[in-house]
């Protein structure tokens, strides 16, 4: 472990190619993470199925290499595919669980996960796959630093993303409407908000989201059925870290993630990459436990 | 009415006695002609690819079999038939399933799993009930150190998977006029027992050459990233960069490799083929050694398949979809072979004298020799270094079986 610290002492230039790597796979983390967020936010739903809802999408791109069309054209159709997907979700399976249980809502998405995973080993089967987006890579500072044109285009589109649902979130009508609704969700029935609409756009919406996730994610990592846990957990120590009701934060604490992720893979080894990151989001609640016993109040 | 019900419940008890007394055991291990094996198999789950690969390499011996004149014992001849149930990729289910086919078919003569960890499940329950199985695709070592007399493989265990490419690291060394001591090894493993098992092997060569050891991480089964781990690979420049990591941790390597244009004289991975990374990453795959059980250019040859070349045009033609032949189902083909020739050696159709005949295997096949050590694995098949040479994959190591020259260094696609 001190040879690695040594390592990026000695090396300035590998703090960079850590620092670089980490912030745009981590804007990829920061599109599921959104969604859940806004899931969790609005309807209180906890998604176990956001990891499987970001396969899906990663397969939609898998399914377009094996057409020879080129994946990242799968980005609009996967969004779109997904958005119906989620619609339906909602109207069949969430819409009965709203406002239950807690139990009730977590059985559900993880019911539905389960026969996601099991649909995509059926159709495609149990090998890994990639969809290769072809692009080339850049050397900087004298080639010591690799970036792939496939996760800088990744970031760059994660990026748009994000932009355009929080301009969304502003600006539009049912973008105030979810506002609304994640406010108070009767006081926006009683103002003539028909909840049941934004809750169903709202899922649909985290499922679209995952969806353009998946796709970055099948060309920058790779995808298998039973990988989508993988992205729920990430997606989850990201929004309890944030803490509820702080969109922006959502994502500068998913890039710190992709960050961390890669420091500490580089210096404890690889076996502790995700670990450290549980390990750091453990000791965060641990201190926000301690800081609400002494305020006597909840800490945002 | 009453005495309506007396005659349905007679003659319901009456057929149920009549059926226990025909379906004696009998049935199970020898059905007149047919002799029945049987094997829990992996048809759905995350080992359904390779577990499918077996069972047709299960099948297509099992016809081959029957066609040229069966198994013949006592003088007479008799066709063999494979009872499969699926799996579904989970240990747990897989002894269960064990179990059935032993207590409630009566299967005498099981045909193994796929991969290590449903091998480790179901081995204990044969060797509970002394039911000799011949597997083809549970590779750890590990299991065969726990005294197991009713196990037997055909197939080269994991310690042996990687071992060959640090021996030719050696060798390049020696060529370049350097001291075997002073080649920088860098190993990235899956923390899986298969995976650990090919490192411990690794180990055990790195150690007896002396080499040294500059980067060991192990990645965790549902890590899909290995850049951090390539980023000290570039650091710290090993000779030799090994890494095994089932078919996700060659998809991986191969294309971080490729994105992170890492240069290291010799690149070793296991999975390659079954990752298929030739077909997904192309060009940048070039000079990646790969371990292989089996190889159709390799010149074994017996007189069911002919030679390895015959058995994997055979295979492409019973077989929809296969560009490669697998070595997965080279290996299943063989173990069939294996019992066939203990059940001719033995003459009998006894599980102890069938075992002993196992014990005693000693074939050639077009998948390599079969001779098993006192702990039931193949020690007589080497595990043979392929690279990829313009998208080939050619034997290299060990020279005795290579067709090409090892190309060295690496050059950065």
């Amino acid at each position: 472990m001190l040879d690695n610290l040594n390592l990026l002492i000695q090396a300035p230039v590998l703090n960079i190619q850590l620092l670089l790597d980490g912030v745009l796979i981590g804007s990829i983390f920061a599109l599921a993470a959104y969604g859940l967020a806004l899931v969790w936010g609005v309807m209180n739903v906890k998604n176990l199925a956001q990891g499987d809802f970001v396969i899906m999408g990663g397969y939609i791109a898998y399914w377009f290499t094996k057409q020879d069309i080129h994946p990242i054209l799968a980005l609009p159709v996967a969004a779109v595919l997904m958005f119906g997907f989620g619609w339906a979700c909602y109207r069949f399976i969430i819409r009965r669980v709203i406002g239950k249980d807690l139990f009730i809502s977590l059985l559900a998405t993880f019911g539905l996960a389960l026969v996601v995973q099991q649909l995509l080993n059926l159709i495609f089967g149990s090998e890994v796959q990639t969809a290769d987006a072809g692009f080339k890579t850049r050397f900087l500072f004298d080639g010591q630093v690799t970036v792939s044109d496939t996760k800088f285009i990744a970031l760059l589109l994660a990026g748009a993303l994000a932009a355009s649902v929080v301009v969304f979130m502003k600006r539009s009508r049912m973008g105030q409407s979810i506002r609304a609704t994640a406010q108070d969700a009767r006081a926006a029935r009683v103002l003539g908000v028909n909840t049941d609409r934004v809750y169903a756009f709202t899922f649909a919406l985290n499922a679209a989201i995952c969806g353009a996730a998946g796709v970055l994610i099948s060309m920058i990592w790779n995808i298998q059925p039973y990988y989508g846990i993988v992205h729920s957990i990430r997606s989850f120590i990201i929004v309890v870290f944030t803490g509820l009701g702080n969109l922006p934060g959502v994502i500068v604490t998913a890039l710190g993630l992709g960050v961390a992720e890669q420091f500490s893979g580089f210096v404890l080894g690889a076996e502790l990459q995700v670990a450290s990151v549980v390990c750091m989001l453990v000791l965060v609640l641990i201190w926000r436990q301690i800081q609400q016993a002494r305020l006597r109040q909840v800490v945002e | 009415m009453r005495s309506f019900k007396k005659i349905l419940t007679t003659s319901v008890l009456g057929a149920a006695a009549l059926g226990l007394a025909v379906s004696g055991p009998a049935q199970a291990k020898v059905e007149g002609d047919t002799i029945i094996l049987g094997s829990a198999i992996s048809l759905t789950g995350k080992y359904s690819t390779n577990g499918i690969h077996a069972k047709n390499g299960y099948d297509l011996a099992v016809e081959r079999i029957n066609a040229t004149g069966g198994v013949v014992v006592g003088g007479k001849s008799y066709k063999i038939r494979v009872v499969y149930y699926d799996d579904e990729s989970t240990p747990a289910r897989g002894a269960q399933l064990a179990e059935r086919l032993i207590k409630q078919d009566s299967i005498k003569y099981m045909l193994g799993p796929y991969s290590s960890g449903l091998t480790k499940a179901v081995a204990p329950v044969t060797e509970k009930y002394k039911i000799p199985m011949v597997e083809a695709e549970g590779a750890s070592r590990s299991l065969f150190t726990q005294g197991y007399r009713y196990l037997f493989a055909v197939l080269s265990t994991s310690e042996q998977y990687l071992a060959s490419s640090i021996a030719l690291a050696a060798e390049m060394a020696k060529k370049e006029g350097r001291s075997v001591s002073s080649v920088k090894v860098a190993m990235a493993f899956e923390n899986d027992p298969f995976s650990l098992d090919v490192r411990a092997g690794v180990m055990d060569d790195v150690k007896s050459h002396g080499m040294k050891i500059v980067i060991d991480d192990k990645l965790p089964r549902d890590l899909s990233d290995m850049s951090a781990t390539l980023t000290k690979v570039r650091a710290v420049k090993p000779d030799i960069l090994v890494v095994s990591g089932h078919s996700k941790g060659a998809a991986t390597a191969a294309r971080q490799i490729k994105e992170m244009k890492i240069d290291v004289p010799m690149i070793a991975l296991t999975h390659c083929e079954a990752a298929k990374v030739v077909d997904k990453f192309g060009a940048a795959t070039n000079g990646f050694l790969c371990p292989t059980q089996w190889s159709e250019t390799l010149s074994y040859q017996d007189g069911y398949f002919g030679t390895a070349a015959e058995y994997d045009a055979l295979f492409k033609r019973t077989f929809q979809g296969y560009k490669n032949v697998p070595y997965q189902s080279a290996q299943a083909s063989a173990a069939v072979l294996v019992w066939k020739d203990a059940f001719e050696r033995a003459n009998s159709f006894d599980t102890e004298k069938l075992r002993d005949a196992l014990a005693a295997t000693e074939m050639d096949t077009f998948y390599g020799k079969i001779k098993f050590s006192e702990a039931g694995n193949n020690i007589a098949k080497p595990m043979v270094l392929r690279q990829i040479q313009n998208g080939q994959f050619n034997v290299v190591a060990p020279s005795k079986w290579a067709s090409h020259k090892v190309e060295y260094p690496r050059k950065v696609q």
